[in-house]
């Protein structure tokens, strides 16, 4: 009998990569305070004590240096974790992890692959201003040859990152300091959740709405309050965006006649756009109204509390969506 | 080593031995607690320590100044952490205390047209400058009038008029910026408008930016094109939890990495604040006569964590009081005690006067009303495109502001 129990979403992330590197010398971790200080998030807590400072590597804040590092280590055959602090620093080191990673394959012609896991904070973490309030999958997620996971809960962060971790490709792994604490059942015996593929997290039969990471927690509020008014939303959590289960969106859509995709990220030329662009082209004569979408506003992130709750997406937005979505209901 | 040549002021390993230090001041007396052995301690080797070899001349009036601003920044950054933790403030916010005599020296040191720019632990920087501590405060609770109108927060702090170009968050990101102004003065002055360069830029830095590459662009762009700013590395031994020595090499002899870049290399001692004020200027007055950069290695130390939730477990307790005891305030009023400039009475005066200022500065915030909606879509372009409809409607659909509107139901309409 599996033992039901429940971590944070932090400890998801940690039993990851420990059983990770237990089953697999060649995986290391390494990133700013990841070692000797648990960790700025605390994700790899305990970490160094059981691995030791050659697999758990506290690095300066040397982004493109750390992360290029990485990349060559993962040609020489390892299995490289970077923890990037937040993903809005990942900035700084765009050319590895966009110009070297995501191509070595296919400029090698098939013979240096790159099995690296670039993970960390993504999104808004609380008034963290512009420069820190990155959702980096609106840039990236237009670049072909990397995977790209945004779990929403720990369940998945723990299967997923598993996955990643043990695959063969370079991995962006995107979560959310405001989700670290989040707590949620994950078993005790040892699973992986394979890339790309959706999952439907409420049943539904007026309206699909599709997200991805935090926001999926709007989608549920939303829906919750859309009942009340006798609206039925199919909420579903996509888990990855590259690659896209477009299919799970497109057989809820052609049942509820109307969609909803909710992405954090900056409203053009999004993953937001893209499924709403597959949506349209694949549920044309289902479709009862043009695919809505909430998005962050696009501008700037404020650092200003009530302009910042203004900004992001959240439940009211999306309760406002699919209202004009199922206008005819 | 080929830095050497170029140093401007003799070395002295004791620093007990400047004229500008005060003996007294502090509790430094015995020679096993001497300033080089404070800092040999956090910082490894202090063998480059560098002094001027004679203090300048400053009035008591300058230092009293100075005085006082340090006490305003100190009692502003525990106003901080107190709102802070009454969720007055949000996000990140790094404060100063214990480094006051670094922008309140450095600031002093040139004028008021020479461009600064920073990282995001501004706040020391943005008063010394001038900067009105109510903007300074309402920018961090959010509100409009803020210096950046409440939405830079914390680590973004600009201020036009006092030449302020900003906290930067991001570390490291200010170093390139840092040439660019200085860059951009001298433009101005030689290309434009025919004269010699006048300005000199600050550029401020944490001894962990010292690791972005970015920086070291910069510092061979300033080399290269004879570029006159000055990079000031706030080494308080720390980059969040990872002390200088693990994270950076040559950490005992941070110059060694300005001479890479044919860059004239200084080591400063950032506790006291009429040393930095002295260094400074020979610093920069040399800076400016020749147009070239210049990087000071200022050493330093913050008292408190890094931001609002550190521990500080990677350090010991004995290890702060050590600095605590090298206070630049402690050291200032002792040393303007012993000169019969400041009494028991006068300090309580200055003190209740910070007091004040400060708490007024609380109280116009807790007053400043929070942005209005509309600022939420201000300033992203001098000149805008199109209105602004929606979270799914980007500004640069453009246009449709003269257009009939083709737009269907948009959840923005029906929020506003
Ligand atoms: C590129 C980048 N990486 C990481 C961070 C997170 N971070 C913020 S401050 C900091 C430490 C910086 O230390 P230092 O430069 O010494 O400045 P200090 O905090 O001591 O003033 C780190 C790692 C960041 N803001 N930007
Ligand atoms: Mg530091």
């Amino acid at each position: 009998m599996s033992a039901v129990r429940e971590i944070e979403y932090r400890d998801a992330l940690r039993e990851a990569m420990s059983e990770e590197m237990r089953r697999d010398k060649r995986v290391f971790l390494l990133g700013e305070e990841v070692a000797e200080y648990n960790g700025a998030y605390k994700i790899s807590r305990g970490m160094l004590e059981e691995f030791g400072a050659r697999r758990v590597i506290d690095t300066p804040i040397s982004e493109s240096g750390f992360a290029g590092l990485a990349i060559g280590a993962a040609m020489m055959g390892l299995k490289p974790v970077v923890e990037f602090m937040s993903w809005s620093f990942s900035l700084v080191a765009a050319d590895p992890i966009l110009n070297n990673a995501p191509k070595m394959l296919y400029m090698s012609g098939g013979q240096f692959g790159c099995p690296v896991v670039f993970r960390g904070n993504d999104g808004a973490g609380g008034q963290l201003g512009s420069t820190h309030s990155w959702c980096v999958e609106g840039l990236f997620s237009n670049v072909p040859g990397i995977k790209i996971a945004i779990p929403s809960n720990p369940y998945d962060a723990k299967g997923l990152l598993k996955t990643a971790i043990r695959g063969s490709d370079p991995v962006f792994f995107l979560e959310s300091e405001r989700m670290l604490g989040n707590k949620g059942e994950v078993p005790e015996e040892e699973y992986l959740i394979p890339f790309g593929q959706a999952k439907v997290i409420r049943s539904g039969t007026d309206c699909t709405l599709a997200s991805w990471g935090r926001p999926v927690h709007f989608c549920m509020e939303a829906a919750e309050e859309m009942q009340k008014l006798g609206i039925s939303c199919e909420v579903i959590d996509l888990r990855t965006v590259r690659p896209l289960d477009i299919g799970t969106v497109v057989r809820s859509v052609k049942k509820t006649g109307a969609c909803v995709v909710v992405d954090q990220s900056w409203s053009f030329g999004s993953p937001g756009s893209e499924v709403a662009s597959q949506v349209h082209r694949h549920c044309f004569d289902d479709l009862d109204n043009y695919v809505h979408r909430v998005h962050s506003a696009d501008v700037p992130t404020p650092y200003a509390t009530n302009l910042e709750q203004e900004y992001l997406p959240n439940a009211r937005k999306i309760a406002e969506a699919v209202r004009s979505a199922t206008y005819n209901l | 080593m080929a830095f050497v040549a170029r140093r401007l002021f003799p070395v002295c390993t004791d620093y007990t031995m400047t004229s500008l230090s005060n003996p007294t001041a502090g509790g430094v007396s015995a020679p096993g607690s001497s300033q080089s052995d404070v800092h040999a301690k956090v910082y490894g080797d202090a063998e480059h320590l560098q002094v001027p070899a004679a203090a300048a001349h400053v009035s008591t009036e300058k230092m009293l100044d100075w005085f006082k601003q340090m006490l305003l920044i100190r009692e502003f950054e525990l106003r901080c952490m107190q709102a802070y933790q009454e969720k007055k403030i949000g996000g990140f916010c790094h404060v100063y205390i214990g480094q006051e005599a670094v922008a309140v020296g450095c600031t002093a040191a040139v004028e008021h047209k020479d461009p600064i720019v920073t990282a995001y632990r501004d706040h020391g920087h943005a008063l010394a400058r001038g900067m009105d501590p109510k903007h300074c405060m309402a920018e961090m609770f959010g509100r409009v009038g803020g210096c950046a109108k409440g939405k830079g927060g914390s680590m973004h702090m600009f201020d036009r008029d006092n030449n302020l170009y900003g906290g930067h968050g991001i570390v490291g990101a200010q170093t390139p910026l840092g040439a660019g102004l200085a860059f951009g003065c001298k433009y101005i002055d030689e290309v434009i408008e025919g004269k010699a360069n006048s300005r000199v830029s600050l550029c401020f830095l944490g001894d962990g930016a010292l690791n972005q590459g970015a920086f070291h662009e910069a510092m061979n762009l300033a080399g290269l094109f004879d570029i006159p700013v000055i990079y000031v590395v706030e080494n308080n031994g720390y980059s969040m939890g990872t002390a200088i020595a693990r994270g950076t090499t040559m950490a005992h002899s941070l110059i060694t990495k300005a001479a890479g870049y044919g860059i004239d290399g200084y080591v400063v001692d950032g506790m006291d604040v009429v040393g930095v004020y002295a260094d400074m200027k020979r610093i920069a007055d040399k800076c400016r006569a020749t147009s070239r950069p210049a990087f000071v290695d200022m050493r330093t130390y913050r008292y408190k964590g890094h931001s609002m939730s550190d521990p500080r477990k990677y350090r010991t307790k004995e290890e702060e009081e050590v600095f605590e005891k090298h206070d630049p305030i402690g050291r200032l009023e002792a040393r303007l005690k012993a000169a019969g400039k400041l009494t028991d009475d006068s300090l309580k005066a200055m003190q209740k006067d910070v007091r004040d200022t400060v708490r007024d500065a609380v109280a116009w915030s807790d007053e400043s009303p929070i942005p209005p909606m509309a600022e939420l879509f201000h300033d992203v372009f001098v000149e805008p495109w199109g209105p602004y409809t929606g979270s799914s409607q980007p500004q640069m659909n453009g246009g449709t502001a003269n257009q009939p509107s083709m737009r269907t139901i948009d959840t923005k309409e029906e929020l506003s």
